[in-house]
């Protein structure tokens, strides 16, 4: 490859990662700029302050932010736990055993992931009130498991159809039964795979803002997107431009840091489930 | 994929075993596939299948919440309702629009992310590839605020960086107007989800056979010849999945509208009409009618791609 030639591949490479962190370099900036420079109409602060943040930890958005921080953490994670449980007997069963009706699950899974959600959130939304799930934990990991559960299905299926079954058969001629068998050898040897798709569905129940934004009303179930959402609401006195982009800050750097650790794993689960990689 | 998955313990069944003991085994395995597969199958139904029925049912009555004891039967008036209304199709409208341009915008910068990934230097593909990843795990939520705020005509710095373009000056209000505001949601999406499709695609660029490029390079194929008369079409599964995909998942576009217009200067979409109408307005007849439709349009969009494009999402998936 010539000099020339490398050239473009690196700038072309420079202008793909300028795009891919743009708009986070922005938020970041946003929140660092005092409530007096938010219009400054230039990209950066004039002078960076920690005030947003110490806003949203102990100041006057605390108790808008802290509970949502926790409800989504609670919520999401058992969310992404039940499906996990869920989806690894299911995928177990779809890429090892031979029996009918493995097709109809796939295929249920595939619809279920391109439901229109809000479909699902206005019968919910009068049906969790007459049965008083609304405004609840458990009023909203049921319809997570809407957006978990199918992800889950498909790129752990992806995963163990990689497994080298082999072992499991050798385990079988050693004496052990099928559920031994499962247990103590694939178990092991899926785990990277059911990780991997717990990272997904977690981040995947984590982005949800319509069931958030319409099944909740107060500080007890409230997920942070929807208190994003809301911010413009909760202060009076200041402009929650910058408070706001401190909290979208909070919430967003760990999951990219998350997403970057395992960045390997991640891309093979989410092309596999669709595209046989 | 029955002939894959079948346990290699049954293709190495001794001719002489009788043949009863293996019609047990596969009854038993057919038990144990239900068992372990059967809850998360009825999981789904019940979150899906169950309240888009509740939802049905909802749509045939004259519901408001504040006002329940006017509840009335009336079969499919809600329907006539709605689509007599120009409401109706103007967020249809809407919907469909940002749904080709973000598609066909991200389908040609996917492809063009995906090739360079392709083909990067060594030393630069993890970090592309990492790089990619950024976009998607940014919550849609944030984006839309930071696309938001960044146009903004007090907070932004769109309008001082952009001044040298005509018609942008610091008192140009990006969400004043219908065609701006689309703008910026489109960008919005845009910048979201074109990662993903270009991890699709670049999954689909990495099965089309090296043999086939150079066979074309040596018979003296162009670049562009290449582009278009071997490459793409021995992708065109990972294409129509990715576009399929995307479609769909446009025409549910709701957080960015929410975050960024709530509707204003006629943006509303599908998602957000239905939103609007049970949530805040609390007609829960209506409501429900617009996402029964909202829902037999995703099925008719999925239909006519599937039909239309002959897409086998079995064989797509790796099923085949």
């Amino acid at each position: 490859m010539s000099t020339r030639e490398k050239t473009w591949w690196w700038i072309a490479g420079v202008v793909i990662i300028l795009y891919c962190l743009f708009p986070i370099a922005w938020i970041v900036s946003l929140s660092l700029k005092a409530p007096s420079d938010i219009s400054n109409a230039s990209f950066l602060p004039t002078s960076a302050t920690w005030e947003n943040y110490t806003q949203i930890f102990t100041g006057s958005a605390a108790d808008l932010f802290l509970p949502a921080l926790r409800n989504s953490f609670g919520i999401c994670l058992i969310a992404t736990f039940i499906s996990c449980i869920l989806s690894m007997f299911a995928a177990y069963a779809i890429a090892r055993l031979d029996f009918p009706g493995k097709k109809l699950i796939l295929s249920t899974a595939l619809a279920v992931a391109i439901f229109p959600v809000i479909s699902i959130v206005t019968p919910l939304f009068n049906l969790w009130r007459q049965i008083g799930l609304y405004d609840t934990w458990l009023g909203l990991i049921i319809p997570y498991l809407s957006l978990t559960l199918p992800i889950s299905i498909w790129t752990m299926s992806a995963f163990f159809r990689e497994i080298p079954w082999e072992m499991e058969q050798a385990a079988q001629v050693d004496g052990a039964t099928t559920w031994q068998a499962f247990r103590k050898v694939i178990v092991p040897l899926a785990s990277p795979g059911v990780f991997t798709t717990a990272i997904i569905a977690f981040f995947i129940a984590w982005n949800d803002f319509a069931y958030g934004i319409s099944l909740t009303s107060t500080s007890r179930a409230r997920p942070v997107p929807a208190a994003l959402g809301l911010f413009s609401g909760a202060s009076q006195f200041e402009d929650p431009t910058g408070v706001t982009a401190a909290a979208a800050v909070v919430v967003t750097v760990p999951v990219v840091v998350l997403v970057l650790m395992f960045q390997r794993r991640i891309v093979a689960g989410l092309t596999n489930g669709a595209v046989k990689g | 994929m029955s002939q894959t998955t079948l346990p290699p313990v049954e293709k190495t069944q001794p001719v002489s075993a009788p043949a009863r003991r293996i019609s047990d085994r596969s009854r038993a395995e057919r038990k144990l596939g239900w068992m372990l597969a059967g809850p998360a199958f009825l999981v789904m139904l019940l979150v899906t299948a169950y309240p888009i029925l509740q939802a049905v049912w909802y749509s045939l009555f004259n519901y408001r919440l504040t006002d329940p004891a006017n509840k009335s039967f009336t079969g499919l008036s809600n329907y006539g309702v709605i689509l007599t209304d120009s409401l109706w199709w103007q967020a249809l409208g809407v919907t469909v629009l940002i749904t080709v341009i973000t598609v066909a915008v991200e389908l040609v910068l996917g492809f063009a992310l995906a090739f360079v990934m392709a083909k990067a230097l060594r030393s630069l593909r993890p970090t592309l590839r990492a790089g990619i990843l950024i976009p998607y795990a940014v919550i849609t939520v944030v984006s839309s605020l930071a696309w938001k705020f960044a146009f903004d005509i007090d907070t932004g710095f769109v309008n001082s960086w952009f001044a040298w373009l005509p018609g942008i000056g610091s008192d140009t209000d990006w969400f004043g107007g219908q065609g701006t505001s689309l703008f910026v949601v489109c960008l919005a999406e845009i910048w979201k989800t074109t990662p993903f499709i270009s991890l699709l695609l670049l999954a689909g660029l990495a099965q089309v056979p090296e043999v086939l490029q150079e066979a074309a390079k040596v018979d003296g194929a162009t670049f562009r010849q290449r582009l278009w008369k071997v490459t793409i079409p021995n992708m065109k599964a990972a294409i129509m999945v990715a576009v399929l995909f995307r479609t769909l998942d446009a025409f549910r576009i709701f957080d960015s509208i929410f975050v960024m217009t709530a509707g204003a200067n006629n943006t509303e979409t599908v998602s957000f009409l239905a939103y609007r109408q049970t949530i805040t307005r609390v007609e829960i007849g209506l409501g429900s009618a617009v996402s029964v439709l909202l829902f037999v349009s995703v099925v008719l969009i999925a239909f006519g791609f599937i039909k239309g494009f002959k897409i086998d999402l079995a064989q797509a998936r790796g099923e085949g």
